[in-house]
């Protein structure tokens, strides 16, 4: 439940391994509302990572300002990869960010199950499959009740299948208890599946190209024939494009 | 079954090792060569006096207050050369220094400066070891994971729950190394330490049964030291090991 104002007046990326540094923002704007879901859009390699770190607050070099609407929002966070901590189980690394209180096991166990992790929560997460892992990831995301959630590409590597349910599970749950949710992708499908703003960056540095509401209502937006239709005319895709 | 069978092979290779001693003492017929009864022979009269049992416990005190001091301040001091590179740059001389200074320096100057007594027969032996500690858990800190790091930030884990679940669990394999290695080293200098500068221990009996050329004795005397730190390495090492290792695949 926070607003969250993004402005980036510089951010370079440091010369590593011989290679100069190279600019990624350069007066770069970007204002969130409040429990909306934004998709960010671009090619890898742009700086849609750097700019979660930006929000997150891990990655501070940079001139500029992130601000919210209430002080110290919580932050739920998905990476690409899980990073869940393999020498604890699966229930402990969904309660590990949570308050010790009286409540905090049983409502982990519940938010498990749900997910159709009930089985798993004493495993280690080595023991699990990607999907599964992501699916954890997600479980410790929700489970701080964030009132900001940043996803990098967190089904990314998935079968369309996996990949599918997860989204799905994402909608659900956001649908049952609304946050402010910004969400990085490449794949403009899943986009337009989930978001109701879509912005399209391209670079470098980093400008925003296409700024568009998604004006879809849900059950159209379990239909993909009405996802194309949405890219065709919102975002100039054919229905043979990749991205 | 597979443990069973790890310890068949070891049993047959140590009956191997005592026939072939017993054959050598046989041909060679000396008493500077003890036979295995013998030994045996010696070890029982030294614990029937009381003294076997003294001089272990003694040898084992300081082993463990010697070894206690080295992994504490070289694991502090390894971390730290780990996570700051100006610490690293400024410290790490000093830590190849005292890695490559040879151990009898170490003992005979402790000795010098601050007399014969128990604190510097301890602190010679920790600092022998403390480099070789901070060496491994420096490489176990510059591995730390900075994903996971983050990942404790952004969930506002705070200093003690990173500690004790982010970074410690990273840092295990390498608590296990140095705790090995270092079990090994320490209780060999400990040894050097009391046959120079103690009235009892292990290392004090080795030198007067030396001095009597009674090598039934020495041999007696490391033929038990060798099965006590045997005994902690399957017995407390190994375990400890598997505990922190049972998340892996």
């Amino acid at each position: 439940m926070t607003a969250v104002s993004i402005e980036i007046r510089a951010k370079t990326f440091p010369a590593a391994g011989g290679a100069p540094a190279r600019p990624l923002y350069a007066d770069f704007k970007l204002d969130v509302a409040d429990r909306s879901f934004t998709a960010l859009l671009g090619p890898s390699g742009l700086g849609k990572t750097t700019l979660l770190n930006l929000i997150a607050g891990v990655d501070r070099d940079f001139e500029g300002r992130v601000s919210f609407s209430r002080e110290q929002p919580r932050i739920g966070y998905a990476f690409q990869s899980p990073r869940l901590l393999p020498w604890r189980t699966v229930l402990e690394n969904v309660t590990l960010p949570l308050p010790k209180t009286a409540g905090t096991l049983t409502r982990a166990r519940g938010l498990l199950t749900e997910m159709g992790l009930g089985d798993a929560a004493d495993v280690y997460p080595e023991r699990l499959s990607l999907g599964m892992q992501r699916r954890v990831a997600l479980a410790r995301a929700f489970a701080v009740e964030p009132d900001l959630l940043l996803m990098d590409e967190p089904f990314v590597s998935l079968d369309e299948a996996n990949a599918d349910r997860l989204r799905d599970l994402l909608a659900e749950l956001i649908a049952r208890r609304p946050t402010t949710v910004v969400f990085v992708t490449h794949d403009s499908r899943e986009a337009v599946r989930l978001a109701d703003r879509l912005v399209v960056l391209a670079g470098p540095p980093v400008r925003i190209e296409q700024d568009v509401a998604v004006t879809l209502t849900p059950e159209q937006r379990a239909m993909p024939g009405e996802i194309d239709r949405f890219r065709q005319t919102a975002l100039g895709l054919t229905r043979g494009a990749v991205a | 079954m597979a443990f069973a069978g790890r310890l068949g092979w070891s049993a047959l290779s140590l009956g191997v090792f005592v026939a072939l001693w017993w054959i050598v003492a046989l041909v060679v017929d000396s008493r500077l060569l003890p036979d295995p009864p013998t030994v045996v022979r010696a070890l029982v009269v030294a614990a029937e006096t009381g003294e076997l049992i003294f001089n272990l416990l003694i040898t084992l005190a300081r082993v463990a207050a010697s070894f206690a001091i080295a992994m504490l301040i070289g694991s502090a001091l390894g971390i730290l050369l780990g996570l700051s590179r100006t610490a690293d740059r400024l410290l790490s001389p000093w830590v190849v220094l005292f890695l490559n200074l040879p151990a009898l320096v170490i003992i005979i100057l402790a000795y010098v400066w601050f007399g014969l007594n128990e604190s510097a027969a301890i602190l010679a032996v920790a600092i022998n070891k403390i480099p070789n500690v901070a060496v491994t858990l420096r490489e176990g800190a510059v591995a730390l994971s900075r994903d996971l790091a983050e990942m404790a930030r952004i969930y506002r884990f705070g200093r003690w729950k990173t500690l004790r679940h982010v970074i410690l669990p990273q840092l295990a394999p390498f608590f296990a190394a140095a705790a090995r290695s270092g079990l090994a080293l320490v209780w060999k200098i400990v040894l050097v330490v009391e046959l120079l500068g103690r009235p009892n221990g292990v290392g004090f009996e080795l030198q007067s049964s030396f001095q009597l050329f009674d090598v039934a004795t020495i041999l007696a005397y490391a033929l038990a030291f060798g099965m006590i730190v045997q005994a902690i390495e399957l017995g407390l090492i190994q375990p400890w090991e598997r505990a922190a290792n049972r998340w892996r695949r």
